[in-house]
């Protein structure tokens, strides 16, 4: 807080929108330009996996609100289970090859850490909403996942601060807990790709960096914008 | 390299070419153990990370 700020300024809302207006202006918080270099199928396998996980949050509130009885029984909650399913499986095969392409590419440069690192974070937590998935499906697969599971907890000292023979503690976490840490985690990496641009390709970056012959560093500033 | 031949045989011609119902086959090799469904999906995964970088982006435009 400065001197010459008003009480109005002083406020906290007008610090938040202050900083939010800084960090994320409307035209990079919804650009409608990218780089050349996005020009690239393998930039695709983000926004995949993003609509995967569209999917699997619309049918699993489908799943919620219906029930054990009606996804197991029914000719159309197993297509809506079939659906939950398959969107899992969209979703960690485009986020995997997703992981591939920005591992390859460096894309922790230029300042983007942060990006790789909640993405990561991302990842690991999908894993235990997709296993917690398997204990949620009440049949005997997910007893004998569990049992499974709560050894493998119980070798690695982990086993005493959850149990995954819970039901009810699993489907929370399933339901609740986990996806809202995902989708949280997923709207913050977006927000810092906006913020710090696609990282640009090795090749491009040294360019931009070595202008007059200096020594490039290839740390992935983002090249001009097309 | 050594299957364990239990998969159960897609019953109609239009079946999946691999069966991913029944009871899955296995891949084991000294410590290396996996279903053949997953290591199928692994597979696609490579494939499809080197066409998404080799295949042309259709419509792009003539920028520096």
């Amino acid at each position: 807080m400065s001197v010459g700020e008003t009480p109005r300024e002083r406020s906290w809302t007008a610090r938040v929108r202050t900083r939010a207006e800084g960090a994320l202006p409307p035209e990079k918080l919804l650009p409608d330009k990218q780089p050349a270099y996005v020009a690239s199928w393998i930039y695709v396998f983000g926004a995949l996996t993003i609509a995967a996980l569209l999917s699997i949050v619309v049918s699993g509130m489908i799943l919620g609100l219906k029930g054990p009885s009606w996804w197991h029984v029914t000719g159309i909650g197993r297509f809506f289970n079939g659906i939950h399913l398959w969107s899992v499986e969209i979703f960690f095969f485009a986020m995997v090859v997703h992981l591939w392409g920005k591992f390859w590419m460096g894309a922790w440069r230029g300042g983007r850490s942060g990006t790789w690192v909640v993405g990561a974070i991302t990842f690991l937590i999908s894993i235990a909403a997709a296993f917690t998935g398997y204990l949620s499906q009440q049949n005997f697969d997910a007893q004998w996942i569990s049992t499974q599971a709560k050894d493998g907890l119980n070798a690695v000292g982990i086993g005493a601060f959850f149990n995954v023979t819970n039901f009810g503690q699993m489907y929370t976490f399933h339901v609740i807990l986990l996806p809202v840490a995902v989708i949280a985690l997923t709207a913050w990496h977006v927000l810092l790709v906006r913020r710090h641009g696609v990282v640009s390709p090795y090749v491009r970056a040294l360019e931009a960096q070595a202008p007059a012959g200096a020594p490039a560093s290839g740390d992935g500033q983002p090249a001009e914008r097309a | 390299m050594a299957g364990l031949a239990t998969g159960a045989l897609a019953t109609t011609p239009l079946g999946a070419v691999f069966d991913l119902s029944g009871v899955p086959r296995y891949v084991h090799w000294h410590f290396f153990l996996m279903s053949v469904p997953n290591l199928l999906v692994i597979a696609l995964m490579i494939v499809v990370f080197f066409v998404a970088i080799l295949l042309p982006f259709p419509h792009r435009r003539a920028q520096p």
